[in-house]
């Protein structure tokens, strides 16, 4: 493999400290390295900002439901097409775009690495296939294990040995990467036509809180001592006085420790806290909660967070908090789909747009800038558009912008038709601070990648870590004079590398890289009860064979990369 | 006003994208620059002069421009595409997404004109003096946002789906519609001098339909309120006065449940 020396950048690496100084960054054999030969090609990185590549932490960019939103959204692909050009396939779709689409824009913003925020386990093989078929960028999904019949069942009982036999005979069948979580039991709830929109309201038939759930997950995950941390959407998304659940379900964290060989702090992720922050009784005394719960998630460090910023943009929402998708088209009255996955899980989509002429959009708005602006540690905090579901997340370049400078948010605050409720309802209006690039290093690179366990891999600069780097023509010597080239600079890199191969130069794409799957292969004692129980469950009520439900082999998994965990000690 | 003519001299063996084909796009514009305009033929980009003879130098702004289209277009699409002022005249029958998302200006179809004719309209004036193809002043595919300003007037018969998620602007057809018409319209007018078949208004919440012929089935979901006497283009008449879809959900006006109204000539 070639090598590479990108000289006298500015580089901003959380990992090694480095605010900033100028540096060369030497590539060989796909690693950052000390050192290297004099016919190393050159990259000039003068005057410009050198990053690690990005970590995107929650997305939700392949498999059915996602697909599902491109098939029933064909005005999503209306004027937002690009032919094949250069190295680029044709792609379009504007909040969900194509597969080839989603690889190109990711790299193009110096992204490398990204994760599936929920895979249902049944639809692992379509995951897989459009992963396959994203260009470039290293991809993991989250298998949903929240209104899973077995979790529910062994949890009832409090058996976290066989919960987590489960879970890991999951990851391996799925190759998934982390145990996520989505309105824990609600939608299972939702079966019934019912929610679980308390933690302490419980599952018909199963018997079971969402409180249980979360802890015997939370357990199970550090039973294993997995990568990444339980991640989790928690009960009563979206609607006002949500916080309060929001908190309930953080609390549940409290007294756990992490027991991994990752780096990783945290035993819980709280995902699109945006969502999970809203104060108020109803739509119209709708407020803002950001403090509530980032204060209580700056005082306890064994949680981590995303944002879930709102971008104002019309979009497509979707999630496996399937009661929630039917009461959104209950109040916007857009076109709703569902679908129902047996044992596992559910989902449901409807777009959204988030209009600036309405006070509740605005307010949403400003309460997923309030929170990182409010997190005091960029290491625990990291940005996301819960792509579709805020905003697509080729708008992280217009979310920098909003957080590096007051001037661009007030700027913003003038523009909305409701202005002094958004001022009333939010603090966003006395927010003074501006995230710095260290600090947006730590929220895209460092701390993400560390929050998954990949912080000996990916996020950082160090020699020996995997050479994923982004070079953005921006001068951190020079004073900006328009927020707007912010969002120009970190919209097209001037270079990113991934694995050592450069994919982007100017803005465009130069190669498709050498993409792989990331997943997690956890070895457990045998365990012949849960053995029998998944038997027995595919012949008594799946709809497929056990033999047709794993995800293996080059079709599905081209190029697997397996963050191998020994838990037969635990 | 500057006139450009443009005349089919070379026909396209495939159908022919004419995107260009706007008073916007041929603004400012020489007859020389304007023939370099890029056409799409199958997956092929070329010019306009390739088709097209041009003939005349366009008005510095859309407003100033007048275009004629001459000869054979029935293989062409998307003429007056997304136009916002200016004129556009057809002389020959053309096909898909005629002034479709125009948002002003006047297009004057002499012949006949195929299906997505002025797909989510804003503004403007469509005039077809032949037939209007499926899906007049409807929503794009998936869409729910239909035309919703302007006015289109058929002088023959117009196809099926005709104003498909409309909420604003009026439709005239003087002949006959095809099924679906007005489906799911949250507003806007339709007026149908002539007969319509069955499935008119279905899922309608709000707007009008009037029609002076007959239709084959009424939709279930409309109920008979009173008899109306309207004057629709200067001519009077009795209607039956019918509302609707009472399947779906209604807003409220001032306190009133809205309805969609359709009015059948006695």
């Amino acid at each position: 493999m070639s090598e590479y020396i990108i000289k006298n950048g500015h580089v901003f690496d959380p990992v090694q400290g480095i605010k900033g100084d100028k540096k060369d960054i030497s590539i060989k054999d796909g690693k950052i390295v000390d050192k290297v030969s004099s016919s190393a090609k050159v990259i000039d990185a003068k005057d410009k900002t050198v990053m690690a590549g990005a970590v995107e932490i929650h997305a939700h960019i392949a498999g059915p439901k996602v697909n599902l939103g491109r098939i029933y959204r064909p005005e999503d692909k209306l004027f937002s097409c690009t032919p094949t050009h250069g190295m680029e396939r044709m792609g379009g779709g504007a909040s969900i775009p194509t597969t080839f689409k989603t690889g190109y824009e990711y790299a193009k913003m110096g992204y490398t690495t990204a994760m599936e925020a929920a895979m249902p386990p049944l639809f692992s093989r379509h995951v897989h296939e459009e992963i396959r078929d994203t260009p470039i960028i290293d991809e993991g999904a989250f298998p949903v294990f929240g209104n899973n019949w077995f979790v529910m069942e062994y949890l009832k009982n409090h058996e976290i040995e066989n919960t987590a036999a489960y879970c890991a005979w999951l990851l391996r069948a799925t190759k998934g990467y982390a145990i996520k979580i989505v309105n824990p039991g609600g939608t299972e709830a939702w079966g019934w036509g019912l929610n679980c929109l308390s933690i302490h309201d419980p599952v018909p038939y199963f018997d079971i809180t969402p409180a249980e759930i979360i802890k015997g997950l939370i357990e199970a995950n550090e039973y294993l001592g997995l990568p990444h941390s339980m991640h989790i959407h928690p009960n009563n998304l979206g609607n006002p006085g949500c916080y309060e659940t929001t908190l309930d379900t953080l609390k549940l964290a409290e007294g756990f420790k992490t027991k991994n060989k990752f780096g990783r702090e945290q035993v819980m992720h709280l995902t699109h806290t945006q969502f999970h922050s809203y104060k108020g009784t109803n739509w119209g005394d709708f407020e803002s909660g950001a403090k509530e719960v980032t204060d209580y998630v700056n005082k306890n460090k064994n949680i981590t967070i995303d944002t879930g910023n709102v971008t104002l943009d019309e979009t497509t929402t979707m999630t496996a908090d399937g009661p929630f998708e039917h009461h959104l088209c209950g109040l916007n009255h857009l076109k709703w789909a569902n679908v129902d996955v047996e044992l596992e899980t559910a989902a449901g989509v409807v777009p959204y747009i988030y209009s600036p002429n309405i006070s509740v959009c605005a307010i949403q708005w400003a309460i997923g800038l309030e929170i990182p602006l409010m997190m005091k540690d960029p290491m625990r905090c990291y940005i996301t558009t819960d792509h579709p579901n805020a905003g697509p997340f080729t708008r992280y370049p217009r979310v920098i912008k909003w957080l590096m400078s007051k001037k661009a948010r007030d700027a913003q605050v003038n523009a909305f038709k409701h202005k002094d409720k958004v001022l009333s309802q939010t603090s966003i209006g006395s927010l003074d601070r501006e995230i710095s690039l260290y600090e947006l290093a730590q929220m895209t690179r460092a701390g993400p990648a560390k929050s998954l366990g990949l912080s000996a891999m990916c996020g950082g600069l160090k020699p020996g870590m995997d050479a994923d780097v982004a070079v953005y023509n921006f001068n951190p010597d020079k004073p900006v004079a328009n927020p707007d080239d912010i969002e120009t600079a970190f919209s097209r890199c001037a270079a990113v590398f991934k694995s050592g191969i450069q994919v982007v130069s100017n803005g465009e794409i130069v190669s498709t890289g050498n993409k792989r799957t990331l997943w997690v292969d956890v070895h457990v004692k045998d365990n012949p009860q849960v053995m029998r129980d998944i038997n027995e469950k595919f012949v008594k009520f799946y709809s497929m064979t056990q033999n047709n439900y794993e995800a293996l082999g080059h079709h599905f998994v081209p190029n697997p990369y397996a963050l191998e965990v020994d838990a037969t000690q635990a | 006003m500057e006139t450009v003519t443009i005349t089919m001299k070379n026909a396209p063996a495939l159908y022919l994208e004419a995107d260009n084909v706007s008073p916007d796009a041929f603004a400012g514009k020489t007859a020389a620059q304007i023939a370099e305009l890029s056409v799409h033929e199958g997956n092929t980009t070329s010019t306009l002069g390739k088709y097209f003879e041009v003939i005349g130098n366009a008005g510095a702004t859309a407003a100033d421009t007048k275009i004629v289209v001459k000869g054979d277009v029935k293989k062409v699409k998307y003429l007056g595409f997304k136009m916002t002022a200016g004129e556009l005249v057809i002389e020959g029958s053309t096909d898909l997404y005629v002034g479709a998302w125009m948002k002003g200006g006047k297009i004057l179809a002499k012949g006949n004109i195929e299906a997505f004719a002025a797909t989510a309209m804003k503004g403007g004036e469509l005039i077809v003096e032949g037939n209007a193809g499926n899906y007049l002043g409807a929503a794009y595919r998936g869409d729910w946002r239909g035309m919703s300003g302007g006015k289109i007037l058929v002088k023959g018969n117009a196809g099926s789906d005709i104003g498909m998620y409309m909420t604003g602007g009026e439709i005239i057809v003087n002949g006959n519609i095809d099924v679906h018409a007005l489906t799911h319209a949250e507003g806007g007018r339709l007026v149908v001098k002539g007969n319509a078949k069955s499935k008119v208004g279905g899922q309608m919440i709000d707007g009008e339909i009037i029609i002076f012929g007959s239709i084959d089935t009424m939709m279930p979901g409309f109920k008979p309120v009173s008899e109306a006497e309207l004057e629709v283009d200067g001519a009077k008449a009795k209607f039956s006065h019918f509302i609707g879809d009472m399947g779906e959900r209604h807003k409220k006006r001032k306190g009133q449940i809205v309805y969609g109204n359709l009015y059948k000539k006695i």
